[in-house]
């Protein structure tokens, strides 16, 4: 479980959430709002790439604030422009980047490399330069990159905007299959419908957590 | 000129990265140390054999040694012309250069850049009691390497980004998004290195 306490954060005098308390315990949950509402910066709490400036965030029961690399262990994040997060020049040894950083033996980096690979149809890049492959074949490497870590939860933030039509509907695909609990950041309301829970930020605040039919609709409705 | 690695499965390809490096060393050590061409000649016969072996498109492999042939030919032709050293001399050291090209070329193309990292790292390690943190330069030097073809295509989206606004050439109005782009790409990066589980404290020693 996911659970924020009091939760503020500010970037200089900029308030960008504002005394956030939620607990997470569901599959799928969107996160979901315009632009500077806070989005981005929630997911990143998620897994304690931002430790907030007061209020606790806790991921199974670890604080993010002392237990950073725990949580990371915890909770995969994939971000929304896939070259940021794509580290090594070939496929296979990117995909094997988080399981060398945290001192796995080199054949069982091999074994569950092979495995996510073959899951995500990337095998036949395996020996790739990266930089070659499309947007929606990189986002797919991104995500293969996390998943290799076999993470309890993952955080999305915005993994179809920058997808073409195809593309998008392969990585929902994808996230729809995911055994693990996955946080996603979207404007993709379509994406969202099917998703057990929906929450929507205003200017650092939730103004509405629904289910995703009711959710949706009053977000658009306050859009006007 | 110094490409990626190019999957093929070959004995060349096989060899491990520290057998690859030490060969290159050697092999520039004998080009450098015998007189005239004779050591270029041979060493770039030894880089044609292991073209073939590494089952590697050759032409592809040579096209590319056209450009540095030519920096060296000018920078060599020049040498010639100004200091009076004879062709002769100039020929036997674009030879010996774009032999060691050539062969540099190999190690890059059948070597994949995990296993050079893990080299540079083990031999970084001596220089710990410097206070040089092996992972690190490691790290670094596997970003330096993915990130060059990514500057690359900032650049261009900047430089057609201003070509459509009427800008062809302008250093500045190039370099300040381009630098804006860079630290907005580091600081994600940052960011994705942690989330991906590295430990900037690991000083890459095993336990």
């Amino acid at each position: 479980m996911i659970e924020l306490r009091a939760v503020t954060h500010a970037y200089g005098d900029r308030a960008v959430l504002r005394d956030l308390s939620l607990s997470i315990r569901e599959r799928r949950v969107a996160i979901l709002g315009g632009n500077g509402s806070g989005k981005s910066t929630l997911a990143r709490m998620l897994n304690g790439l931002i430790v907030p400036s007061s209020g606790v965030v806790t991921v199974d029961g670890l604080d993010t604030r002392t237990d950073g690399r725990a949580v990371r262990q915890r909770v995969g994040f994939v971000f929304q422009n896939p070259d940021v997060q794509i580290v090594y020049p070939t496929v296979e040894e990117d995909v094997g980047f988080g399981l060398k950083a945290r001192k796995v033996a080199k054949d069982e980096i091999a074994r569950r490399v092979t495995t996510v690979l073959d899951r995500y149809n990337l095998t036949r890049y395996r020996h790739q330069p990266a930089h070659q492959m499309s947007g929606g074949e990189k986002q797919l490497l991104a995500i293969a990159g996390v998943l290799v870590l076999e993470p309890a939860h993952v955080v999305f933030d915005e993994p179809t905007t920058l997808l073409d039509l195809r593309n998008r509907r392969t990585v929902i695909q994808v996230i729809r299959e995911l055994p693990q609990k996955a946080v996603v950041v979207t404007h993709d309301l379509d994406m969202v419908m099917d998703f057990d829970r929906a929450l929507v930020l205003e200017e650092g605040r939730i103004v509405i957590d629904d289910v995703p039919a009711v959710a949706v609709p009053a977000y658009v409705a306050r859009l006007g | 000129m110094l490409g990626l690695y190019l999957h093929r499965d070959s004995a060349v390809h096989r060899l491990g990265a520290g057998v690859k490096m030490g060969g290159l060393l050697a092999a520039t050590l004998v080009v450098l140390a015998l007189p005239g061409a004779l050591g270029a000649l041979a060493a770039g016969l030894l880089g044609l054999g292991l073209l073939v072996a590494a089952k590697l498109p050759v032409g592809r492999v040579l096209r590319e040694l056209r450009a540095p042939v030519v920096m060296l030919t000018l920078l060599f032709g020049c040498q010639a012309l100004l200091a009076g050293t004879g062709w002769a001399e100039t020929l036997a050291a674009v030879t010996r250069f774009a032999a060691l090209i050539l062969l540099a070329t190999l190690m890059t193309l059948t070597t994949k850049v995990a296993d050079m990292v893990d080299l540079f790292e083990r031999l970084f390690s001596a220089l710990r009691p410097l206070g040089v943190n092996p992972a690190k330069m490691a790290l670094m030097l596997a970003l330096t390497i993915r990130f060059i073809p990514l500057l690359a295509e900032q650049v261009r989206e900047v430089r057609m980004a201003q070509q459509a606004r009427g800008v062809e050439r302008n250093i500045a109005a190039l370099f300040v998004p381009l630098l804006v782009k860079i630290l907005r790409l580091a600081d994600d990066l940052t960011a994705a290195l942690d989330a991906r589980g590295y430990d900037p404290t690991d000083d890459g020693r095993h336990t």
